[in-house]
């Protein structure tokens, strides 16, 4: 698998350190709810098709990046960086309790 | 202040000479970090002007003869062999002199060499003279760059200086060894 830094160009994925979901992007509130901190720590989809993940690189430009893939065909869509992204909207509850 | 003795890393290390390949230690000069404060490109640009330079493109170094500014990251360059003369206030500025080590390899296999410790297209099409890359050297960070067509140098942290030093050897004796076998 290559991850095409927005920096340094296609790498190959032993330079990237992988960090987590898109959801870390979305930290809630510090007043926020019990369910919203719940939800942002431990919920996550498990999607066979498109994700997007945060991947550090770590042997290149050490710059963060916002990686789009696909699970099933490991297609690489488009790779960003994290910096300089509008601040993102704080974690919504997705899930409602049961 | 007591003055204090400045130490080379691998003092000593005499140059090595395998397969028409000359790896040797280098001494870069003085080292400074450079990242540009928000909103002063236009300054930085004016003062980076009197030294000759300009901020460097992703993957560039900028030359003003001995003196070079070479991207190493997002909005980060490393201003190499000289002093920071009228940038503060301008750029963060970081002393890094003493952090890095400096390798040297020169002759027509030295691509060959590093081709084996490097994930990189390093042939002249794809990395040409005056380029600079963040790439894994081996299994080490390191700053590649690329100072002439048979030249390369390249910086790792000054504590992987002798990893580096083994590392491309070895890759110089497996190069030296195939060809042996003609």
């Amino acid at each position: 698998m290559r991850i095409p830094c927005p920096l340094c160009g296609p790498r190959d994925r032993r330079e990237f350190y992988y960090y987590g979901a898109e959801d870390y992007l979305r930290r809630p509130a510090p007043d926020a709810p019990p369910q919203a901190w719940d939800d942002y720590l431990h919920l996550r989809d498990n999607p066979a098709g498109v994700t997007r993940d945060l991947w550090y690189h770590e042997t290149g430009c050490t710059a963060w990046l916002l990686v789009t893939r696909n699970t099933v065909t490991h297609e690489i869509l488009e790779v960003a960086l994290v910096a300089g992204r509008s601040v993102p909207k704080p974690a919504r509850g997705r899930r409602a309790a049961p | 202040m007591p003055d204090l003795i400045a130490k080379p890393p691998l003092a000593g290390r005499a140059a090595l000479t395998l397969a028409g390949v000359t790896l040797a230690m280098a001494d870069p000069g003085q080292i400074t970090s450079v990242a540009p404060f928000k909103g002063q490109d236009k300054a930085l640009g004016k003062a980076l002007k009197a030294l000759g330079l300009s901020f460097p493109a992703p993957n560039h170094v900028m030359s003003n003869g001995d003196v070079r500014l070479v991207w190493t990251g997002r909005d980060q360059a490393f201003l190499i062999g000289a002093e920071p003369r009228g940038l503060a206030g301008l750029a963060a500025l970081t002393d890094q002199s003493d952090g890095w080590a400096a390798l040297r390899l020169d002759g027509p296999g030295a691509g060959d060499v590093l081709a084996r410790l490097y994930p990189l297209d390093l042939r002249a099409a794809a990395f040409p003279v005056g380029r600079v890359a963040r790439a894994p050297f081996n299994h080490m960070s390191s700053i590649l760059m690329r100072p002439g067509p048979h030249s390369f140098e390249i910086l790792v942290f000054r504590s992987m200086a002798r990893t580096a030093w083994h590392e491309a050897e070895a890759a110089m004796r497996a190069l030296a060894a195939r060809a042996a076998l003609g």
